[in-house]
């Protein structure tokens, strides 16, 4: 047979391929995995886009920004909370490198780590609204502070969660290995994603 | 496995036992069959919907429901046809039942985010349809603030943003597995320009829903603060910016046309040629095709916006970027044209919904020429020539192509053939009902009679008459289709497994597939258009078999079959990957003698695999 053709009987299809146990499960490919998180956060992304575009033109229109009679923000606990999220991800990126050497014990320290600067970010944004004087429906700034910081928040929560949720799976025992730990990766992803979307955010609702 | 045993199984997993469907399944294909009733139940309310419309609109009074209904009418009519009839129907529907049968997977790349994907469907659509009760919303299926968020029931319009949130959601679970499902999981030797050009689509369309569908949720979590929380982003009072809604809104509605008309060109892709018994013609450029379409489709939003105070030189660029799409569409339509051209035809139903798909979608496409020019669109804007254009677009395009590709896939779905002069019937029904409906709308569009009013002048009085007796005709020739398919999937002649000798993946397994698709994992033997070139289908079903050849055959040409490479058998083309040493092939060319054209359905294929030679899907782990 020349060696350009496949032989039927030893073709097998291209996710089991690999011959790795963990990929045997033919729908449980990392990869497909991983790639599918990064397809599925394109598309928040694009939530995200839609909404600092509407922000943009609603600033470009209007006469004044921010609206006359808004207060001047606080910029310290602002700031003090993005530098808390900007480190979170590099905390959360030791627990991808722990769990790449087998190391659980270290996935579980900095996962808690992470979760703990998550809902401190969280603590600090609940406070920073209940100081701020200026209500949701005060003006068109004040609409799109909230809505859009408030929906980050909601991010920021959901990846508290799905920390939390991939820590209690790693409680058992080898759940998550140096060659299976989907989950972990997933987590990390995603709060990458959580953190590059608050720089933005942080540039276009406070600095400019 | 004991032939009892694996003829039970196969009872189990078959087409026969009607409950896996209804119940919660990760098999594609009970997904995309759970997708495609759905939605065809969905169509018939929006069919019904429709034609509370066209009765109220049969004489120039509000005499058959009162104006408030009649907006509520309109608008959920709209809705249900699109995002719960032909978005789910043509890419949940037959993007989950084609798409890992065409790339020889086993399932979808997630197939449980596949199952609460579909069974988002349902719920949302109950909901909507329950808004009825609390005066549904009434300010069109574009929903423009401030009329949206100052008129009407304030809880019909809030259901209506949550139905659609919920079903945008469905659809962007959807678009990552058929985005992640294309690219990552194609057989060996399927590079992405051996693709059946059905897959071609679905990933330019899920890429269109990944982007597009996002910013609609963003725009309708807008819409619901100012409707319930008192926000001011798109009410001017407030100090906000209506036209900033319809931007957001466009950007995804606009693209949502081309996730409507995408997968349906790729299913017009596969029908022709297979019905034509003709190779492709230009496979590469209808591929491609589908891509600008995605590209020019997501920057042309603004081309509905020519009437909103859009500056003239902004105008200028959407004018111009959407007539551009009239490029690609074309390519496409005339490799249609092409593909049939000198093929040999078999007119059955599918092959004629699918001129009737052309023939319809061009009309609308050429109507849509006229209103992407600036001039033009503002003499017409909201009078029914849109109405015409866009259901010549959907209904003529979307819903004939959705047609012709359930009668295609009907046999391999059900295991069941369908009768074709009921087909025929439905058809003739079909075609006549819509443009006797939809084509004296261009004409009281252009007289200037305005869309969504329930009363208009009498003089326009006799061509509405007409409209109302083709949607009549319309609403009737669903009939014939709804008892053929019913009766034809419990007490249909059996199907055998390629009843139309097509050379795709999915027609290489059995009919229905078993779950995990195929008895052996499929091996490419030739591309998926190869019609005539060598006898294609007889090598691939060899190949299925796996039979060492005994003899050496020779090409016409004089080339030993097992020296034959992909470049002889195409012409420098290289989708026949593997030679076909391993097959005992008579080989011969379509001029010969073909017995895809000259025999019945079964001159050359085995109507189901042997028993001892299928191998239980659970056992394959090993090989």
């Amino acid at each position: 047979m020349q060696s350009s053709t496949i032989d039927p009987a030893k073709a097998e299809l291209n996710y089991h391929a690999a011959g790795d146990e963990a990929t045997a499960a033919h729908h449980g490919h990392p990869d497909h995995r991983v790639f599918g998180v990064i397809v599925f956060l394109v598309a928040e992304g694009m939530i995200f886009l839609g909404l600092f575009a509407a922000y943009l033109t609603f600033r470009a229109v209007a006469p004044v920004w921010p609206p006359e009679g808004t207060p001047e923000r606080e910029l310290l606990l602002p700031g003090i909370n993005t530098i808390i999220l900007i480190s979170s991800s590099f905390v959360i990126h030791n627990a991808d490198t722990a769990i790449k050497k087998n190391n659980v014990a270290g996935l579980r320290n900095w996962f808690i780590a992470t979760a703990i600067m998550g809902v401190i970010f969280l603590a600090g944004q609940v406070y920073e609204y209940s100081h701020l004087e200026f209500g949701l429906t005060s003006n068109l700034y004040a609409s799109t502070f909230y809505v859009l910081t408030g929906f980050h928040g909601l991010h920021v929560c959901f990846g508290v969660l799905l920390i939390l949720g991939v820590l209690w799976r790693s409680l058992k025992a080898d759940h998550y290995s140096s060659k299976s730990h989907f989950g972990v990766e997933a987590a990390e992803i995603y709060w990458h994603f959580v953190d590059i979307v608050w720089i933005v955010l942080f540039l276009l609702l406070y600095i400019l | 496995m004991e032939p009892a045993d694996l003829a039970a199984r196969e009872h189990e997993e078959s087409g026969t036992n009607w409950r896996k469907f209804f119940g919660f399944s990760t098999d594609h294909k009970v997904i995309g069959i759970q997708y495609l009733v759905t939605s065809f139940f969905f169509y018939l309310i929006g069919g019904a919907l429709a034609s509370a419309v066209r009765t109220e609109l049969a004489t120039p009074d509000a005499d058959f429901v009162s104006p408030d209904l009649y907006n509520s009418l309109f608008t959920i009519h709209a809705t249900v046809m699109i995002f719960l009839w032909i978005v789910p129907a043509a890419t949940g529907g037959f993007g989950n039942y084609l798409i890992p049968l065409m790339i020889g997977a086993r399932d979808m790349a997630f197939p449980r985010l596949n199952a609460v994907a579909f069974w988002m469907i349902p719920p949302a659509g109950i909901l909507l349809m329950s808004s009825f009760f609390v005066g549904a919303a009434g300010s069109g299926w574009t929903s423009y603030p401030p009329l949206s968020i100052i008129n009407g029931s304030k809880a019909g319009e809030f259901i209506w943003i949550l139905s659609v949130l919920l079903l945008g959601t469905s659809s962007i679970l959807g678009a990552v597995n058929f985005f992640v499902t294309i690219l990552k999981m194609r057989i060996p030797g399927m590079g992405l320009n051996q693709m059946p050009l059905f897959c071609w689509a679905m990933l330019a369309a899920s890429a269109l829903i990944l982007i597009g569908t996002p910013v609609l949720a963003g725009a309708l979590i807008l819409l619901s603060f100012d409707l319930i929380a008192g926000t001011a982003f798109f009410n001017p009072t407030g100090g906000g910016d209506p036209v900033v809604y319809q931007h957001m809104f466009w950007f995804y509605s606009h693209p949502a046309v081309y996730i409507m008309i995408l997968p349906v060109f790729g299913m017009i892709s596969e029908i022709i040629p297979a019905h034509a018994r003709k190779p492709i013609f230009g496979y590469r450029a209808i591929a491609y095709s589908s891509l600008a379409i995605s590209f020019l489709g997501l920057i042309v939003w603004a081309h509905h916006m020519f009437t909103s105070g859009t500056p003239a030189w902004l105008r200028m660029f959407f004018m111009i970027a959407t007539m551009i799409i009239a490029v690609p569409t074309g390519i496409k339509v005339f490799s249609w044209l092409a593909t049939i051209w000198g093929g040999k035809l078999r007119l059955n139903s599918a092959m004629i919904f699918g001129m009737g798909f052309i023939s319809m979608f061009v009309v609308g496409g050429l109507s849509g020429i006229m209103v992407a020019s600036v001039p033009f669109d503002i003499h017409v804007h909201d009078t029914y020539f849109i109405v015409a254009h866009l259901h010549y677009v959907l209904f003529g395009g979307s819903v004939f192509g959705l047609y012709g590709a359930l009668y295609h896939w009907f046999p391999k779905m059900t295991g069941r053939m369908m009768n074709e002069t009921w087909g025929k019937v439905h058809f003739a029904l079909t075609f006549i009902g819509f443009n006797m409906c939809f084509l004296p709308m261009h004409k009281l569009g252009l007289e200037g009679m305005p869309r969504r009013v329930a009363m208009y002048d009498p003089k326009f009085t006799a061509l509405n008459v007409v409209c109302t007796v083709g949607s009549y005709i319309l609403a009737v020739s669903t009939i014939p289709f709804l008892v053929n398919a019913a009766w034809s999937w419990l007490r249909g002649p059996k199907a055998p497994d390629n009843p139309w000798q097509a050379l795709t993946l999915e027609w290489m397994t059995s009919s229905p597939p078993p779950v995990e698709n195929f008895y052996k994992d499929p091996v490419l033997a030739s591309g998926p258009y190869d019609y005539g070139m060598v006898n294609a289908l007889v090598i691939r079903q060899k190949m299925m078999k796996g039979k060492e050849a005994t003899t050496e055959r020779k090409t016409p040409s004089g080339i030993p079959l097992n020296q034959l490479k992909a470049s002889d058998l195409l012409g420098g083309s290289s989708s026949i990957v593997q030679s076909a040493s391993d097959a005992e092939v008579e080989a011969q060319t379509l001029q010969d003698e073909d017995p895809m054209l000259s025999g019945g359905p079964n001159s050359v294929l085995r109507a189901k695999p042997d028993p001892e030679e299928a191998v239980n899907p659970d056992d394959r782990q090993d090989s």
